[in-house]
């Protein structure tokens, strides 16, 4: 484990340094014309960030609301019985609902959780691993369906959320197999 | 769908955090509300606590989508370059095995492949800031492809799947927390995560595979009827 990490985390510090190198040394080779076609590329990039604002603010107000709300709690008691199921500790379900939410709103949970109730418990590495494992699927949906107006978002979002529960559930099982 | 989600998450809120003031108002006695009201009722209060979230996150919002405008012009300029060079289309080529399975709509060695593959790896090694940008280059040479705008395809979905339940070989976040938190072992979830991302992909996967099969074949025989009729 501790090579992996040494590996993983050299490959990390290296990729960018070796991307940029190599994409713009291959340029030259092929007689692009790197700094030209750069700019022609970077110019789209304002254009991208304005495009998604909307999107985004549309999203975030509606996860801002929920979360202000207390909802979540209402939630919370309404899933508890199913999670109980499947031998979730009641303490990372609201974890387990944030996650797909929001990513500093998960974050906040989790610290508070490995403070209240330990960093080497089960509840600390259960929410740690939930943290780790699985995205912000509503902030990804906004930003990415955002960028090219698709607003008809079909399946993608009950797809994601079934993938996230998947992850979070197999999250708990491996946990409480491993510690 | 998206419709329906988010207007049911602003009015659940709105009539939660309504309901909670007028139960709490209701069980405190009548000289602790009077109290109350001396009190900034934006923070006693849910429907105080919803205003304040309402304007906090829409500036939160655009906030993260200006921060995004360097790394965005930074690698759709890159990728520009290796567009021009042909790296892209070689990353495609290789790759094309994995690829056509999961993304039957997509060309071969078309530019959007080599996007998909370089996010995804960005994912898994934990730079998100190459990461976002990356995929959205992605989603744009995905929508060139796209016949009906505004409207997302197949394959978007499919990539957006695989983007969310992203395995990532280091949780450097989670990481880093545990650490500053006094854990013995901090690295410890490591393995659970990459256990964990991996079961969503596959879950993720499977489903969009599913409901793809399910409504091509609905699809065909509605085009195999109508061609009958006429």
């Amino acid at each position: 484990m501790e090579l992996f990490k040494l590996i993983v985390e050299w490959l990390s510090i290296l990729a960018i340094p070796v991307i940029i190198l190599f994409f713009l040394g291959f340029g030259y080779v092929k007689k692009v014309k790197v700094y030209e076609k750069f700019v022609e590329g970077a110019k789209e990039g304002f254009n991208v960030g304005v495009k998604i604002i909307p999107y985004l603010v549309a999203m975030l107000v509606a996860i801002a609301m929920f979360r202000a709300s207390g909802a979540m709690e209402v939630l919370t008691d309404i899933v508890k019985p199913i999670t109980n199921l499947i031998g979730m500790p009641s303490e990372v379900l609201p974890m387990a609902i944030m996650r797909p939410l929001s990513g500093s709103g998960s974050l906040g949970v989790m610290t508070e959780l490995m403070n209240n109730f330990g960093v080497d418990s089960l509840i600390g590495f259960i929410s740690s691993t939930m943290f780790g494992s699985t995205e912000t699927t509503f902030y990804v949906v906004a930003v990415y369906f955002g960028a090219i107006n698709v607003y008809k978002t079909r399946y993608a979002i009950p797809a994601g959320l079934l993938a996230d529960a998947a992850g979070l559930i197999t999250a708990v099982l491996v946990c409480r197999a491993l510690f | 769908m998206l419709n329906h989600i988010w207007l049911w998450m602003i009015i659940l809120s709105i009539l939660i955090a309504g309901g909670k003031d007028i139960y709490n108002e209701m069980t405190s006695d009548s000289a602790d509300s009077e109290v109350v009201t001396d009190k900034n009722l934006n923070e006693t209060t849910y429907l105080g606590k919803i205003t304040n979230a309402v304007i906090e996150s829409a500036g939160v919002a655009v906030k993260l989508a200006i921060g995004l405008i360097g790394v965005m012009a930074l690698w759709l300029g890159l990728m520009k370059v290796a567009e021009e060079a042909g790296i892209i289309k070689i990353i495609a080529r290789i790759v094309r095995p994995i690829t056509r399975r999961l993304f039957p709509g997509i060309p071969k060695d078309h530019p959007a492949i080599g996007a998909m593959i370089m996010n995804i790896s960005a994912n898994m090694l934990g730079l998100s800031n190459a990461a976002t940008p990356l995929g959205l280059k992605a989603m744009e040479e995905l929508d060139k492809l796209n016949p009906e705008k505004g409207k997302a395809t197949d394959d978007m979905i499919t990539f957006l799947v695989i983007n969310t339940s992203a395995i990532t070989l280091i949780p450097a976040t989670a990481i880093a927390i545990r650490a500053s938190l006094g854990s013995a072992n901090p690295q410890q979830i490591i393995l659970p995560s990459i256990i964990a991302a991996s079961m969503a992909t596959i879950v993720g996967v499977t489903t969009v595979k599913i409901i793809q099969f399910v409504q091509n074949k609905r699809k065909r025989s509605q085009s195999v009827k109508n061609g009958g009729k006429a």
